[in-house]
């Protein structure tokens, strides 16, 4: 498979997606935010960081790059489309996401493993994770508690566009085990067709066993699962 | 004629605004009596040339909602100067 890792002023998190996409053995290309085409890709990524140094609010400049329209037209067409952290705040800004990334409760910026459950395993994102397994995932950011009015909360439940939420490792949804104050525990979702998916949590910083943790490798095998078993168009 | 736009842009009420909270309790802390609530958002000064009141209005009215603030949890607030 191949994905585009889109690289913004101030992304530092691109190359993290890339080594971690290759370790799984599939192409990972970097598509600067100024390009207005994707090109013949089978996913994007777009990663963590501080793009356009987080100014106004996070993602809000870097949603009008070029490159957001293509990756608009790539996701109507049901391409697979992945952010992670600042890549999340940039999904809800440009619209294909709803909700929004405020800042955290505690005006902390959290650097720190979590834990996530996940709520709804048939999404491209989480078919490859068991159903009793428990993510262990780092966060690092001080805009992450999600937030949504209660109308869209209630689509999000109804839909099970909710695919990770924060918890204890009793696999309960704790206050305690929210580390931004997010509604709901809400540390991901989806779209309603469930080929966007946003999270906080860095499973490109989770990816082999030597940064603490592979669980974030089962999201990303998720995706590659999903494109492998597409019915190719015909040529 | 040059004109000024002021944007003022706030967290809206449903949304839970730690800062202002934080800014709160330290008012209250030193002191200052009757602050009920503070809310702490972004000012936004514009200077503007070449364009008449309205069409300034219309588009900046435009910015806001689409760029400038964020409507899902924030207000805001626009006024032009002469």
């Amino acid at each position: 498979m191949r994905f585009a890792v889109l690289q913004f002023p101030a992304s530092n998190c691109d190359q993290d997606c890339v080594h971690a996409i290759r370790v799984l053995g599939h192409e990972a290309d970097l598509l600067w935010h100024k390009e207005t085409s994707l090109g013949n890709v089978d996913a994007v990524i777009i990663p963590g960081g501080f793009s356009y140094g987080d100014y106004l609010r996070c993602g809000a400049i870097a949603r009008f790059s070029p490159v957001m329209q293509a990756v608009q037209r790539f996701a109507a067409e049901g391409g697979l489309v992945l952010g992670i952290c600042n890549g999340f705040q940039i999904l809800c800004e440009v619209g294909l996401l709803p909700g929004a990334l405020i800042r955290n409760r505690s005006l902390q910026f959290r650097c720190e493993q979590v834990l996530l459950k996940t709520a709804n395993h048939e999404t491209p994102f989480t078919c490859r994770t068991p159903h009793d397994k428990l993510l262990k995932i780092p966060i690092a950011h001080g805009e992450g508690c999600y937030f949504a009015d209660e109308p869209t909360l209630a689509r999000l439940q109804a839909n099970r566009q909710i695919l990770w939420q924060y918890c204890n490792p009793a696999g309960e949804l704790s206050d305690d085990a929210n580390p931004n104050g997010s509604l709901l525990n809400i540390a991901g979702i989806c779209n309603e067709q469930r080929n966007v998916a946003g999270l906080m949590p860095h499973p490109d910083r989770a990816s082999e066993e030597l940064l603490g943790s592979a669980d974030g490798r089962l999201i990303f095998e998720g995706m590659c699962h999903t494109l492998a078993s597409r019915v190719p168009a015909a040529a | 004629m040059p004109m000024k736009a002021s944007i003022i842009i706030t967290p809206k009420k449903a949304v839970l605004d730690p800062q202002g909270k934080t800014v709160q309790g330290a008012l209250e802390h030193m002191g200052y009596q009757g602050v009920k609530e503070v809310r702490v958002g972004k000012y936004l000064e514009v200077d503007l040339a070449g364009v008449d009141a309205e069409t300034a209005r219309r588009q900046l009215d435009e910015a806001c909602h689409r760029f400038l603030s964020n409507p899902v949890i924030e207000d805001y607030r626009l006024e032009l100067h002469d």
